[in-house]
């Protein structure tokens, strides 16, 4: 069974169609990374995978399912930029939210158990107790992929994980995704995800070209894969 | 002096308990908007009901859950119009109140006096109500805490965790019409809104968490409302405003003391 399968899949918001055809399959434990010029519909693809939005026509299964009913396997991580800070909640209790689930209200001691765990895992143990308003805005990126990750999830998707984040940061970040051992879908505009070990690519612009294939050789002329990058996808010329 | 004050000082206990609850689920989900829009077209709820000869409590429980109902919607299926509808739901149900209190047969004054409000005329019949509103808001918020709180941070997350946040956010805002109900009488509909929010505002600053967040917001609002009771006796002034007046000062003030750690 494929981790991921889009088949026939189209979406529009109002009279034109945002992605037409798409079919790509993903195995478990793959790592996918969504890629593609702004307005060409991979944040839309990203809502469908996530089941926040239903498609026009074809199908979309996640691990044999659609994507509602196994919600709860998803881990999503949407981008740290997205939220109101002001909230008085601490570190701890958004990655607690990660043990919610239907039924039930409030958490015990296993959950508080695995978000240690996790912040242990993530090197972030110390930030525990802090107000999520006073870290940076890596950190703040890792407690979301700390919060996926307290959901066991068989897969994550993840939204633009290394926008608005330093350099140093951004590294770090792509370090933990790339030794998930899980199924990862990133979505993101940072060409710098395509060095990673990416097992395929779907460059998306209204319609998606699928690469398949090991972390490519970005070549010396980065600038013509920058700026081209559905060329960089087709030819040789980036060393895929 | 206690005895003319003190049925308006335990309804200020009472309702500050309330707007700690309340007042903190409206901050933290940026719902001021939809809360004015509550409170103001309770008032069609308020005309209805004496037009019909009927309890104002129950219109107005009525018509307020109606416009909470509908004010989800909104929210949920036009987020691109929310502003706007709300604006609408807003002078909607005030126009329903005007229209149907000019229909009243022997025009109230009464009805104005909800606009207002005024605590020191409270009676021990409105206590119970707010009891029992305190009672449902207590339960709720203890027993959905951590979906509250999920809520205003993601909801798109609550989703896909199984949990259905479009349903938490319209009891959420149900909620809040009952809140709107219990306090017109003593707040008024122009001014709840005020004051359902300063504590809030002010309590966010200096508190690491939610459950911390409504304490100190209660503390402050029972605070607020019982200095803004006790100058408006001694001075024979309108209380609501005293109370917005106090309200307001203490949220200038609290924006210029710096945050050192917070309460836990």
């Amino acid at each position: 069974m494929n981790a991921v399968k889009v088949k026939n899949l189209y979406f529009k918001y109002d009279r034109e169609f945002v992605l037409e055809d798409i079919n790509f399959t993903l195995n478990d434990k793959q790592f996918m990374a969504i890629i593609g010029p702004n307005g060409g519909g991979k944040t839309t693809l990203l809502k469908l995978l996530l089941s926040f939005l239903n498609p026009i026509k074809g199908e979309i299964k996640i691990y044999g399912k659609s994507p509602k009913e196994n919600s709860t396997i998803i881990g999503y991580v949407p981008q740290h930029t997205n939220f109101n800070l002001d909230i008085p909640i601490t570190v701890s209790d958004i990655i607690l939210q990660g043990r919610l689930k239907k039924g039930k209200f409030f958490y015990t001691k296993e959950d508080k158990k695995r978000v240690n765990e996790i912040l242990e895992r993530l090197n972030i143990s110390e930030f525990k107790e802090r107000k999520i308003k006073d870290l940076s805005g890596g950190q703040r990126q890792k407690v979301l992929i700390a919060r996926a990750l307290a959901t066991n999830p068989k897969i994550i998707i993840m939204d633009e994980p290394t926008s608005a984040i330093d350099p140093t940061g951004q590294k770090e970040i792509l370090d933990l995704i790339e030794n998930l051992d899980i199924t990862r879908i990133v979505v993101s505009h940072d060409i710098k995800i395509l060095l990673r070990k990416v097992d395929k690519i779907a460059y998306v612009n209204k319609r998606a070209i699928i690469h398949e294939g090991p972390k490519l050789n970005i070549p010396k002329d980065k600038h013509f894969c920058e700026v081209e990058l559905i060329d960089f996808l087709k030819a040789d010329t980036c060393g895929i | 002096m206690w005895d003319l004050i003190n049925t308006s000082i335990y309804a200020s206990l009472l309702l500050s308990i309330a707007i700690g609850i309340i007042g903190s689920l409206i901050v933290i989900n940026k719902a001021s908007a939809i809360t004015g829009s509550i409170a103001h077209g309770s008032f069609g709820g308020i005309g209805i009901g004496m037009f019909l000869g009927i309890n104002i409590l129950l219109s107005t429980t009525l018509f307020t859950i109606i416009l909470a109902v509908i004010l989800s919607i909104i929210s949920i299926k036009l987020p691109s119009r929310k502003d706007s509808l709300i604006s609408v739901i807003w002078a909607l149900g005030m126009s329903i109140g005007i229209i149907f209190l000019a229909l009243t047969p022997g025009y109230s004054a009464d009805a104005i006096s909800y606009l207002f409000g005024n605590i020191l005329l409270i009676g021990k019949d409105d206590l119970f109500y707010m009891g029992i509103v305190d009672l449902i808001l207590v339960v709720s918020v203890i027993l959905l805490y951590n979906r509250f709180l999920a809520l205003s941070y993601d909801k798109d997350f609550l989703s896909l965790r199984g949990i259905n946040s479009n349903l938490l956010y319209t009891y959420f805002l149900i909620l809040t019409s009952i809140t709107v109900v219990i306090s017109v009488k003593s707040i008024g509909i122009i001014l709840i809104l005020a004051l359902f929010t300063i504590p809030s505002l002010i309590a966010e600053k200096f508190t690491k968490n939610l459950y911390s967040m409504i304490i100190f917001s209660s503390f402050i609002s029972a605070i607020i409302l019982i200095s803004g009771i006790v100058i408006s006796y001694f001075y024979d002034l309108a209380p609501t405003a005293i109370i917005v007046i106090i309200a307001s000062l203490m949220l200038f003030i609290s924006l210029f003391i710096r945050r050192k750690g917070g309460f836990k």
